[in-house]
C-alpha cells in the first residue's frame, strides 16, 4: 500500500525517465527538446507533490479558522519560478534549431554532424 | 551604500543588459557594458576589503531576514571568486569592442553585450547568493545567456555547438534543482547556512540520493571528465570575446558551486567519510588531466587545443579538492584564480590572430611569431604559465597541488601531475614552434593586433607574472578560505 500510496511519485521517475531516454535515443534536434521538456516537467510533478497534504487547503487565513490544515505553499512557488526557467530554455533552444535549420538545411543530428566534419576549421 | 554592496553587484548589471539590447548602437552599448564591469569590478574590490577587514557580509533581501528571507552572504570564498569573475569581465571588455566587430553579425552586436552582461549577472549572483534556490535561477541565467553568446560565432556550427551545450547544461541544471528539492524535503530550508546546521541531524538515504544529483548535475556544469563532451565544441566555434569569459569565468563559478555544496552545506564529514567523495572525483580527476592533454597534443586547431586543456586544469583544480586538506584545497582555489589568468591570455592571443588572420588552425601560425611578435609572446608567456614554469602563476599552484598530495603520501598522484605539466609542453611547444621555426607563407599585409587588443592581453600577462613572483595575496586569500571551508576558521 505504501508503494501505491507514492504514486506520484512514481509517476515523477517514469516522466523523468521517458524524457531521458527521448533525450539520449532521438537524433532529430526538436524531439530533443520535447524530451527535454518532459524532463523539466517531471520535476515540477515532484515539487508539487512535496508541498501537497492530504486533505490540505489553500494557504489562505480565514476569519474564525485559524487551524487550518494547509498546502506548503513554497515548493508551489519555486516551481512557478522553474516553469519560468523552462519555458526559456525551450524558447532559446528552439531559436537556435530555427537557425540551425537556415544554416544547414536540416534538423538531423547525424546529418549535421556529418556536415560539420567535411569541412575543417 | 556599502552595506548594499552585495546586491547592488547583481542589480547592477542586470538592469544594464536590457539597456544594452535597447540601445541598438554598437558603441554606446559597449560604452555601457565598460562602465558596467568596472564598477562591478569596483564593487568587488570593496567587498574582498570588507569581508577581509570585518568578516563575512550577510544581507538581507528586500528586508526579510534569513532563513526565511533570500540572504546574500558574502565570506571570503565568496569574495575572491567573485573577485576573479569581476577582474576578468573588466578586462574582457575593453578587448571585446575590435574582437567582437569582427566575428559577429554587425546587427547581432548590442545583443551580444546583452547577453555578456546577463550571463556576468548570473555568475557574480551564484557567488554572492547564501540561497540555494536563488542559485540555480541564476545559474539558469548565466547559462541561457552563455548560450546565446556561443551561438553568436561566426561559423555556422556554433549553433550546434550551442544546442548541444543546451541540451547537457539543462540536464546538469535540471539534476540541481532535484537535489535542492530533496533538501527541501529533508530540512524545510533552502538557506545555506540553515541547511548546514539543519542536515547532520537527518541521516535518511534522502540525502545521499541529493548529494549524488547534485553532485552529477555540477559536474556536467563545470565539465568535469567524461562530462565535459560539449566543452571543446562551444569553446571553438564561440566568438573569441566569449571563450575568453566563458573559459576563465564560467567553469570556476561550478567549481566554488562544487566546493560551496560538499563543504559548506553537507559538510567535510558527510562527503568525504560517509560518501566517500574522494574515490569518486580523484581517479576522474586525474584521468581528465591525462586524456585530456593528451587528446590536445593532437588538435589542429588551436582554440580547440586550448578547450580540451581547460578540461585538463579543471581535472587539476578537481584533484585539488579532492583531497579534502588544507593545502589540497587551497591548491584547487589557487588555480581557480590562476587558471582565470592564463586561459584568458592564451584565449586572447588566439582571438588577436583570429582578428588579423581570420583563422586559428595550426597551419595559420606558422612564421606567425615574426608578423605578431606581441601576440606570439603573450600566448608564450601564457603557455610557460600552463605547463607551469617558475616565475609564472602555473608554478605556484602546481606546487600547492604536488605539495598536497605528497602531504598525503600520494606519490602516484604527484607524479601524475608532473606528467600532466609534461604533456601541457608538448601541446605548447607545437604552437610555439610552428609560430617562431617556420617560414611565413601567409599574406604580407598581416601586421600586429591593434592596442585594443594587446594591451588586455598584456595586463594579464604582467598579472600572470606578478602573482607568479608574489603569491603572497593570492595564496593568502586562497588559504583563509580553504580554512573558512574546512571548518578551522569562521
Amino acid at each position: 500500500m505504501r508503494i501505491l500510496g507514492l504514486y506520484n511519485y512514481w509517476v515523477f521517475i517514469f516522466l523523468m525517465m521517458v524524457g531521458f531516454y527521448i533525450l539520449i535515443s532521438r537524433r532529430n534536434l526538436v524531439k530533443k527538446i520535447l524530451g527535454l521538456n518532459i524532463f523539466q516537467t517531471s520535476v515540477f510533478i515532484f515539487y508539487i507533490s512535496m508541498g501537497k497534504i492530504v486533505g490540505g487547503t489553500p494557504p489562505i487565513l480565514l476569519e474564525g479558522q485559524e487551524e487550518v490544515l494547509y498546502s506548503n505553499p513554497l515548493p508551489h512557488v519555486l516551481i512557478l519560478t522553474a516553469i519560468v526557467v523552462g519555458v526559456a530554455t525551450t524558447a532559446v533552444g528552439l531559436a537556435i534549431v530555427v537557425r540551425i535549420k537556415e544554416a544547414y538545411g536540416s534538423i538531423e543530428g547525424d546529418e549535421i554532424t556529418a556536415m560539420d566534419n567535411e569541412t575543417p576549421f | 551604500m556599502t552595506e548594499h554592496l552585495p546586491v547592488l553587484q547583481v542589480v547592477v548589471p542586470l538592469l544594464a543588459a536590457p539597456v544594452a539590447a535597447l540601445i541598438r548602437w554598437k558603441r554606446g552599448a559597449w560604452l555601457l557594458t565598460l562602465l558596467t564591469t568596472w564598477a562591478v569590478l569596483a564593487m568587488a574590490i570593496g567587498l574582498l576589503r570588507e569581508v577581509l577587514d570585518h568578516g563575512t557580509v550577510s544581507y538581507a533581501l528586500g528586508g526579510w531576514s534569513a532563513p526565511f528571507g533570500i540572504e546574500y552572504r558574502v565570506d571570503l570564498v565568496s569574495a575572491y571568486v567573485l573577485l576573479v569573475v569581476a577582474a576578468i569581465g573588466a578586462v574582457v571588455t575593453p578587448y571585446a569592442r575590435a574582437s567582437v566587430e569582427r566575428e559577429v553579425d554587425p546587427g547581432r552586436v548590442p545583443l551580444f553585450y546583452s547577453a555578456f552582461l546577463l550571463c556576468l549577472t548570473g555568475l557574480l549572483g551564484i557567488t554572492v547568493t547564501g540561497d540555494v534556490f536563488n542559485l540555480f535561477v541564476f545559474l539558469e541565467i548565466s547559462s541561457l545567456a552563455a548560450y546565446g553568446l556561443i551561438a553568436m560565432g561566426p561559423d555556422r556550427r556554433a549553433l550546434h555547438a550551442a544546442y548541444k551545450y543546451l541540451i547537457m547544461g539543462s540536464i546538469g541544471a535540471t539534476f540541481i534543482v532535484i537535489g535542492i528539492g530533496m533538501m527541501y524535503v529533508m530540512t524545510g530550508s533552502l538557506n545555506m547556512v540553515d541547511l548546514a546546521e539543519r542536515l547532520p541531524e537527518i541521516s535518511s538515504r534522502t540525502e545521499s540520493v541529493a548529494f549524488a544529483f547534485l553532485t552529477v548535475g555540477i559536474s556536467l556544469k563545470l565539465a568535469l571528465f567524461p562530462l565535459h563532451l560539449w566543452l571543446p565544441d562551444a569553446y571553438t566555434y564561440a566568438p573569441s570575446t566569449a571563450t575568453i569569459f566563458l573559459a576563465s569565468t564560467a567553469t570556476k563559478v561550478a567549481v566554488y558551486m562544487l566546493v560551496r555544496f560538499f563543504f559548506t552545506i553537507f559538510g567535510l564529514t558527510f562527503s568525504f567519510e560517509t560518501m566517500t567523495l574522494h574515490w569518486v572525483l580523484t581517479p576522474l580527476a586525474i584521468l581528465g588531466v591525462l586524456s585530456a592533454s593528451l587528446t590536445a597534443i593532437y588538435q589542429q586547431n588551436i582554440k580547440r587545443l586550448l578547450a580540451y586543456s581547460s578540461v585538463a586544469q579543471i581535472g587539476y583544480m578537481i584533484l585539488g579538492i579532492s583531497l579534502a586538506t588544507l593545502t589540497g584545497l587551497t591548491a584547487g582555489l589557487l588555480h581557480l584564480f590562476n587558471h582565470a589568468l592564463m586561459k584568458a591570455v592564451l584565449f586572447m592571443a588566439m582571438g588577436a590572430v583570429m582578428h588579423q588572420v581570420g583563422a586559428v588552425r595550426i597551419e595559420a601560425m606558422r612564421g606567425l611569431g615574426r608578423k605578431m611578435p606581441w601576440t606570439m609572446a603573450a600566448f608564450v608567456a601564457g603557455g610557460l604559465s600552463i605547463i607551469g614554469v617558475p616565475l609564472t602563476v602555473g608554478f605556484i599552484s602546481k606546487w600547492y597541488l604536488v605539495l598536497g598530495a605528497v602531504e598525503q603520501g600520494m606519490w602516484l598522484v604527484a607524479f601524475l601531475v608532473l606528467l600532466g605539466s609534461l604533456l601541457a609542453l608538448v601541446y605548447i611547444w607545437k604552437v610555439v614552434e610552428t609560430a617562431y621555426f617556420k617560414e611565413y607563407i601567409g599574406d604580407l599585409s598581416i601586421r600586429e593586433a591593434p592596442l585594443s587588443l594587446l594591451v588586455p592581453m598584456w595586463v594579464l600577462v604582467l598579472a600572470n607574472v606578478y602573482f607568479g613572483v608574489d603569491a603572497s595575496l593570492t595564496a593568502g586569500v586562497a588559504n583563509r578560505a580553504a580554512e573558512i571551508l574546512l571548518g578551522l576558521a569562521p
